[in-house]
């Protein structure tokens, strides 16, 4: 599926509201019939939780806590899931790794969640500044166990807010944890953003969750079994959903990529700082573009490949020392040649500087 | 066009909700804009600052490593800041917090005297407004109106504080 990039406001402005990021997205989670929050403090992503105690806690049928741990918070989002409230848990990188082991039991019991990573520097406590160092983690799992979650790549305001509402019934859809991989520049900024959903566009049902047995056999939903056979019988299962989720969801985004001789790999903020780049380097007369992966998970393997076609020179360009590189060369199998720009540790680089490194790998390549 | 603007000074000051009130006015402008504020330990008295980013057409970046304007409300902002600017910028100073002496003759130097003149009005919270009034005058990155609009709509219904705000506006604005 194509992702149509939600347009920056024109000139009508009147639904518009100044946001940060981090509010947004709490913001278009109430409105997607979030029920539950469970939150543990960490910066850059405090918005969201403040957020949530203000206008969630005060909500009629719907419960804001702030949990004792990371750990807590998404063992509740866990108890939560399993009565059939949506529910969501939030934080910044060291605290998303803390959350890892209750991902696996959702992904597990095939239980629908949405989850925050702003992330920000690492490894260890790293830095409170904008990073995207946890695409490993996110792309991969993250705990233990052979399973996935969808991971959402958002580059604004306007876009965490949409794919919050998407997050929701994607989770909802295919009873499956999804994380949105921000980071702390979107967290931390304002921009204008409209909410153009008031209500999920799925309604999750109570089927298969845990109402009580009202005086009928007793249900049990865990994620232990001592019989391998029956457990691998768990794993084709959640293969197969995975399969139909790359079949359905896989979402990515082109810009300027029709006669490109050089084309720069990004998502998140640093396709938006890509995209800057761009356009002051097509204004001198270089053929470059962007292709941006949307959904991480599932990577867009076939429209990359399809790319490659007419497009030899890839710079794949991430805030951290190349991770979804690997996906681009595994995508790709030995076709294009793939070069790699990187900043780690929080530092942000600004679009002229991502553009002499494009620059330079044109004329180095003889691109001209 | 894009032009990008940091509002740095003590916290407390009032520099972020200054931003905020640019950012604002451009939005109502119908203009795309990114206000970032620096973000982490901050405390009143220690230092606060914003970037605000304004152009007609998508911003990638929301961090400014050259602004055209920066905003200096104290001393140690102005120090911290003023090698930032932009060839040809406007660097603005709060003269009665500000005395180091700007060694570049490459930008243009705009000085407001905000704690003198909004002790004046009375009310020396206001003197994040006095130097908007003249940021907006000097600037032109938007209306003075818009920026009069942000303000009432964040103030809300809060009547008395909304003619003291709007006074040291005013009043900033008539320097230049």
């Amino acid at each position: 599926m194509r992702w149509s990039a939600p347009r920056l406001p024109s000139r009508s402005t009147v639904s518009k509201v100044l946001m940060d990021g981090n509010s947004a997205i709490a913001e278009a989670a109430i409105r997607a019939g979030l029920r539950c929050y469970f939150g543990y403090p960490i910066t850059p992503q405090n918005e969201l939780t403040e957020y949530m105690a203000m206008h969630l806690g005060r909500k009629k049928g719907c419960t804001f806590l702030q949990a004792e741990s990371e750990v807590a918070a998404i063992n509740m989002v866990y108890g939560a899931s399993l009565v059939g409230a949506r529910a969501m848990t939030s934080s910044s990188s060291p605290g998303i790794s803390l959350k890892q082991e209750g991902i696996s039991y959702l992904a597990a019991c095939e239980l629908p969640a949405v989850i925050v990573n702003m992330q920000r520097g690492g490894p260890g406590l790293g830095s409170i500044a904008a990073a995207q160092s946890d695409y490993f983690q996110a792309t991969r799992g993250g705990g233990h166990g052979d399973y996935r979650t969808i991971v959402l790549g958002p580059s604004s305001v306007q876009e965490l807010a949409d794919m919050t509402m998407r997050a929701f019934d994607l989770a909802d859809k295919y009873k499956i944890p999804v994380m949105i991989l921000g980071d702390g520049v979107l967290g931390q900024m304002k921009e204008p953003v409209e909410f153009k959903r008031e209500a999920p566009e799925i309604t999750p049902t109570r089927e298969g969750t845990l109402q009580g047995a009202g005086g009928g056999a007793s249900r049990i939903v865990k994620t232990f079994t001592s019989n391998p056979s029956e457990l691998e019988e768990i794993n084709w299962s959640l293969f197969r959903r995975y399969q139909l989720i790359k079949k359905n969801e896989t979402t990515w985004d082109t810009y300027m990529t029709d006669d490109a001789r050089l084309v720069v790999v990004a998502y998140g903020i640093a396709a938006r700082i890509a995209r800057g780049a761009i356009k002051s380097l097509r204004a001198k007369g270089l053929k470059v573009g962007l292709f941006r992966p949307v959904t991480l998970w599932p990577f867009p393997d076939e429209p990359l490949r399809e790319l490659v076609k007419n497009v030899r020179q890839l710079l794949v360009f991430e805030m951290n020392m190349g991770q979804m590189i690997e996906d681009v060369q595994l995508a790709l199998a030995g076709k294009g040649e793939v070069s790699f720009y990187g900043r780690p540790g929080g530092v942000i680089p600004a679009p002229d500087e991502v553009g002499r490194v494009m620059s330079r790998l044109y004329y180095q390549k003889g691109l001209k | 066009m894009l032009v990008k603007m940091l509002i740095a000074g003590f916290g407390g000051q009032g520099v972020l909700s200054m931003g905020l009130n640019i950012a604002e006015a451009a939005m109502l402008e119908g203009r795309n804009v990114t206000y970032l504020p620096s973000y982490g330990a901050e405390v009143r008295g220690g230092t606060a600052n914003c970037t605000v980013a304004i152009s007609d057409e998508e911003i990638a970046s929301p961090v400014a490593s050259s602004p055209e304007f920066v905003v200096a409300m104290n001393q140690p902002s102005a120090i911290k800041f003023q090698h930032h600017i932009q060839s040809g910028g406007l660097f603005f100073l709060n003269s009665s917090l500000v005395e180091t002496e700007i060694l570049r003759g490459d930008i243009e130097i705009v000085h407001v005297p905000a704690n003198k003149m909004a002790e004046e009005l009375g009310s020396p919270k206001v003197a994040n407004m006095v130097m908007l009034g003249a940021f907006t005058r000097k600037s032109g990155v938007v209306e003075f109106d818009s920026v009069i609009q942000a303000l009432r709509h964040t103030l809300g219904s809060k009547k008395k504080l909304i003619d003291v705000n709007e006074k040291a506006l005013v009043k900033g604005y008539e320097l230049y």
